[in-house]
């Protein structure tokens, strides 16, 4: 414990000297502008993994056996390999088809390294994101939908408003570490090119050799998650107080 | 197909010994960090669990930092870190030499760390499924408490952890593919080469996806053998 204090003092002190040092004041609109773009790809990533899951989730406990093959393999293939292999199987594979994908007219969407990690982002996420949703909707009670049926309820109606609602609630958490885990991920995006915050280290490191460019890189990265875990917390509190004894 | 094929087949002119080279760099780097990262987890665990605040406060703040950084950042701070780090003891003892850390041994170092963080998490939550009684029962056989410890707790507490950890060691394995960008020739580096020389990207990443995938599949065999082992004093009932 004394070696944390001491290395916590060390750091707060080297920090709050370097923070007037040439290398903060050149480089920190730099970070800046990496904090912002790691922000816009993990946030754009998620949203679009959001409306794709859902279509998986229910492809996966359909009843249908190839459906439900089909988003098994989906689910399996992204859950089972790096992310990092799968950004360039995407970013660097595209270039395989370059001539198909220009005379569909997509090749300026896979040109564009931003729009590749964002894709390949939003279908890694959105193959965990179908697990959490399918687990949490099959930890829903089998009686809520009978008793809803009961009340002559339609299936959509049934599954909006009763089921999706019960089934967030205990995907809340997973959800949480799903946005933490897309985080840290976001750092691959830096070696294809992109310059988030890790991108921006990266360059800063390879300019000024110094080393303070990846602790900066370092308290961002913490600082971002840590804000995040306790909004969720807080979040999370809010949205099953009524579950509260 | 038949140019795929070749590109992939082994010798000189296809990139298949290439790509098992970088397999076997990928496993063994799995492997080594492997017990690293268990040991490391098991003492955070048994600090967290300990009655000294100071030492709980020390592993949590541990794991914090372990679980916010992204790897592929601890895995720079790591490797260049330590590098400058000896550098610096080696110029106060007044040797001015270059020094340069071995991509593997970064590697494994950045791994373990991120591993132990996990694991100790796991490890944390096993001790908790195992009742008191446990460790009354073992002193009361006189047992000492290293004893209690090694024959009474500790293969209770793998059965309990397994499933967590064999969850991690999935992780693990995806992550070794992030140390490609420090050229160690693993995996993903092999492949990039091949995708660069052959102009076949598509074709050399799709593979080593699919040898992730094979190599997954192959550890949740493993795993679930591991697993009935652990559980065979539970079959009887």
């Amino acid at each position: 414990m004394a070696l944390w204090i001491v290395a916590g003092a060390a750091l707060v002190y080297y920090l709050s000297l370097n923070v007037v040092s040439p290398f903060f004041l050149k480089y920190w609109p730099e970070y800046v502008h990496g904090f912002l773009i790691t922000l816009k790809i993990v946030g754009a990533s998620l949203l679009i993994g959001a409306a794709l899951s859902l279509p998986i989730a229910i492809a996966r406990s359909s009843k249908s056996r190839i459906l439900n093959g089909v988003s098994y393999a989906y689910v399996y293939f992204f859950r089972g390999t790096p992310l990092l292999a799968q950004t360039f199987l995407i970013y660097y594979g595209a270039g395989s088809f370059r001539d198909a994908l220009t005379d569909i007219g997509l090749w300026w969407f896979f040109r564009d390294a931003t729009y590749c990690v964002i894709f390949a982002f939003a279908l890694n996420t959105s193959a965990y994101q179908a697990e959490i949703l399918r687990g949490s909707i099959e930890n829903v009670p089998k009686g809520q939908w009978e008793g809803a049926e009961a009340l002559g309820l339609s299936k959509p109606v049934i599954f909006f408003k009763i089921i999706l609602p019960q089934a967030l609630m205990v995907a809340l958490r997973p959800y949480g570490n799903e946005i933490i885990l897309m985080i840290k991920g976001s750092a691959i995006a830096a070696i294809v090119t992109i310059y988030d915050i890790m991108g921006e280290t990266r360059r800063a490191y390879s300019r000024s050799y110094d080393f303070q460019a990846y602790i900066w890189a370092a308290v961002l990265y913490l600082f971002l998650v840590e804000t995040l875990r306790r909004i969720w917390d807080k979040f999370e509190a809010r949205l099953t107080r009524h579950l509260k004894r | 197909m038949n140019e795929a094929l070749t590109l992939l087949s082994f010798g000189d002119a296809g990139w298949g010994d290439e790509i098992a080279h970088g397999v076997l760099i990928t496993v063994s780097l799995a492997i080594c960090t492997l017990p690293l990262g268990l040991a490391l987890g098991f003492v955070l665990a048994l600090a967290k669990k300990s009655e000294d605040p100071s030492l709980r406060l020390a592993a949590n703040i541990y794991t914090t930092i372990f679980r916010g950084l992204p790897e592929l950042l601890t895995l720079f701070l790591v490797y260049f870190g330590v590098q400058i780090a000896i550098q610096q003891v080696l110029k106060l003892i007044g040797v001015d030499a270059y020094i340069e850390v071995n991509s593997f041994v970064a590697g494994m170092v950045a791994l373990a760390l991120v591993f132990s963080s996990y694991a100790s998490e796991a490890f944390l939550s096993a001790f908790r499924g195992i009742p008191q009684g446990q460790y009354e029962g073992g002193y009361s056989l006189g047992l000492s408490h290293g004893k209690t410890m090694r024959l009474v707790v500790l293969p209770q507490l793998i059965r309990l952890a397994l499933p967590a950890l064999g969850n991690l060691w999935l992780i693990l394995l995806k992550d070794t593919s992030l140390i490609s960008v420090v050229g160690l020739s693993d995996l993903i580096r092999q492949s990039g080469i091949a995708a660069r020389v052959t102009k076949e990207p598509f074709l050399f990443f799709g593979i080593a996806c699919l040898i992730y995938l094979v190599l997954a599949m192959i550890s949740s065999i493993g795993l679930s053998r591991i697993e009935n082992w652990s559980k065979r004093g539970e079959t009887e009932r």
